[in-house]
């Protein structure tokens, strides 16, 4: 620091670092670039699903099941799968839900030693566990209690559970632990027990991002496709009851269509006959499966908006 | 409504850690007494302990009595969650629920505890506490704004309403004033002075006037290095400890000699 320069103080802050100028503008260029490049196979599924399902996708394909549709018929449709796939997965979620936020209530508010590690390390081992291997879990958990070949909604439910639980777990453990101290302090300065402090002060500031969690578990299950394959089976008709028998689901609805592959249409036949109708109906549940999961997405942010602490600014 | 605080041999740990040594000292009922010492001596983890805070974070313990109106708040058979609504705290930097409005903040203690109030009495339990704590005429016309649209030291007062809304006998407070600015210091310890009229006031504080303009009683801790802990070096009229202290290390913290 010994030279004084004899440059004027304004050209010295108008100096440009002509490197870092064009560092900046690489990694802007490298960035965009990724971005663009990410967007690609979004975008191209979300055409692609639109441009191929959108010609069948209407209130008489979402009305129907497929009893008695064979062939090329000109009709069936997906009630009997959309019902499959809303029950199974709403009662995934009745198991995760209370299981993963009270496991993650203990890791946050009473957790201490080995106990609460041995948790933490189990529910990220639970978290590889490959879809199959969980569905494979429900149904011999249930053989055990109906014999080989059992196939009801609920076995589903409980293979999604086991995928679902350790996404919920760790979703409201972070936003659990996002709750700062100073609030649970002020509650039990009040002379609040524990257990209220944390119902109506830990949960009630965290509640919107711990639905926000459980969204992106229920948008993660809904599209599981194997574990119900063999835990709830196919169906052509239309089945309410999660405890008996095999019900539809929309993957599994896809997977099916798809894999028939193109209908025989013989020319001397006077009935209409849709080669293509498999892979149609098979587009249409996909756009379908799509706007459930939006849906849910555009629900689970209402309610966030709606329980987000109040701010000073509206 | 004020009740005299009587500390017997109190040391205080974190874990195997000691942080606070052999503190012995009387508390008279509707006074204010002010706690000083430098970071780390022990001050604000001596102030937890007199409504059983301290026990919160894990591993902490006590040793010693602190006794209440002649009840020991560490006997056997004192529930710490009773002991905080005879206590009440304000902290260092003001925390209102943040989902919650200004009058919901107040009758926090009530709603947070199930327990049921009519709409009136808790109308009139949000008034008297919020004109208690000198913030009624500012948010009297917005009262169900949330809590974090006030200003840093309407907050604080928000937090004192809050506090004692809960009718405490006793009221602490850690560095309540640490936070804010000049004017909102002012309004907290206008207002420490007609509380203590009705409670027992401890206030822990880094700024030497406030302890002397606001406290009768004046206790300085000090701490001779990390890994030792804090004690108590002497507690007297707040006067005599800002004009003539009895100990050589007091007089070095007051004048600013101190490390």
């Amino acid at each position: 620091m010994a030279t004084v320069t004899d440059v004027p103080f304004g050209t010295l802050l108008r100096q440009t670092d002509a490197r870092r100028r064009r560092t900046d503008l690489l990694m802007r260029v490298l960035i965009i670039g990724a971005f663009l490049l990410a967007m690609v196979p979004l975008v191209s599924v979300i055409w692609t699903v639109l441009a191929n399902g959108l010609g069948r996708f209407d209130l008489y394909f979402l009305s129907v099941s497929m009893r008695g549709v064979f062939g090329g018929m000109d009709a069936g449709g997906i009630y009997h799968a959309i019902v499959g796939t809303v029950e199974i997965t709403l009662f995934a979620a009745l198991i995760s839900v209370p299981l993963g936020l009270m496991t993650a209530i203990y890791l946050v508010e009473y957790g201490t030693g080995l106990l609460a590690r041995m948790v933490t390390f189990f529910v990220d081992v639970m978290t590889g566990i490959p879809s199959i291997v969980a569905g494979l879990f429900a149904y011999a958990f249930f053989a055990v209690f109906f014999g080989n070949g059992v196939r009801m909604g609920v076995v589903g439910s409980v293979a999604l559970s086991v995928l679902m639980t350790p996404v919920v777990i760790r979703s409201s453990e972070e936003m659990l632990k996002l709750v700062p101290n100073e609030l649970r302090e002020a509650s039990y300065a009040l002379g609040v027990p524990k257990w209220l402090t944390i119902v109506k002060v830990v949960l009630r500031t965290s509640v919107a991002g711990l639905v926000t969690g459980v969204m992106l578990a229920v948008a993660r299950v809904i599209g599981e496709t194997a574990p119900l394959l063999i835990t709830v089976g196919v169906v052509d008709s239309i089945n309410f009851n999660l405890f008996d028998g095999r019900m539809m689901t929309l993957p599994v609805y896809v997977y099916r269509q798809f894999s028939q592959g193109l209908v025989p249409c013989s020319s001397s036949s006077t009935d209409v006959c849709i080669a293509d109708i498999n892979f149609q109906r098979a587009w249409a549940a996909a756009l379908t499966l799509i706007l459930i999961v939006m849906l849910l997405n555009l629900l689970a942010r209402l309610v966030s908006r709606l329980f987000a602490p109040k701010t000073a600014n509206h | 409504m004020a009740q005299r605080i009587e500390v017997k041999d109190l040391n205080i740990f974190y874990g195997s850690f000691r942080a606070v040594a052999d503190v012995s000292m009387h508390i008279a009922p509707r006074s204010v007494t002010a706690l000083i010492g430098p970071s780390g001596c022990g001050k604000s983890t001596f102030l937890r302990t007199l409504n059983r805070m301290h026990e919160v974070i894990p591993g902490a313990r006590v040793e010693g009595t602190v006794e209440v109106d002649g009840t020991d708040l560490y006997g056997a058979d004192v529930d710490p969650v009773a002991v905080r609504r005879q206590v009440g705290m304000v902290f260092q930097r003001p925390n209102p629920f943040p989902t919650m409005s200004i009058a919901e903040n107040v009758l926090a203690g009530v709603r947070l505890n199930n327990r049921r109030i009519s709409k009136t009495d808790a109308a009139d339990l949000v008034e008297q506490s919020l004109t208690h704590a000198n913030l009624w005429t500012e948010v009297k016309d917005r009262l169900d704004r949330p809590g974090s649209s006030l200003s840093g030291g309407q907050q604080q007062r928000l937090c004192i309403a809050r506090a004692i809304a809960v009718k405490p006998q006793v009221l602490l407070m850690d560095e309540p004033c640490s936070a804010l600015d000049p004017i909102s210091t002012l309004a907290i310890e206008d207002l420490i002075a007609e509380l203590k009229d009705d409670y027992t006031i401890v206030i822990v504080t880094h700024n030497m006037q406030q302890a002397a303009r606001v406290s009768e009683k004046t206790a300085f801790f000090n701490v001779e290095g990390t890994g030792k802990p804090g004690r108590l070096i002497e507690m007297d009229d707040t006067r005599t400890m800002f004009s003539s202290p009895s100990q050589k290390a007091t007089e070095d913290y007051i004048s600013g000699r101190f490390g």
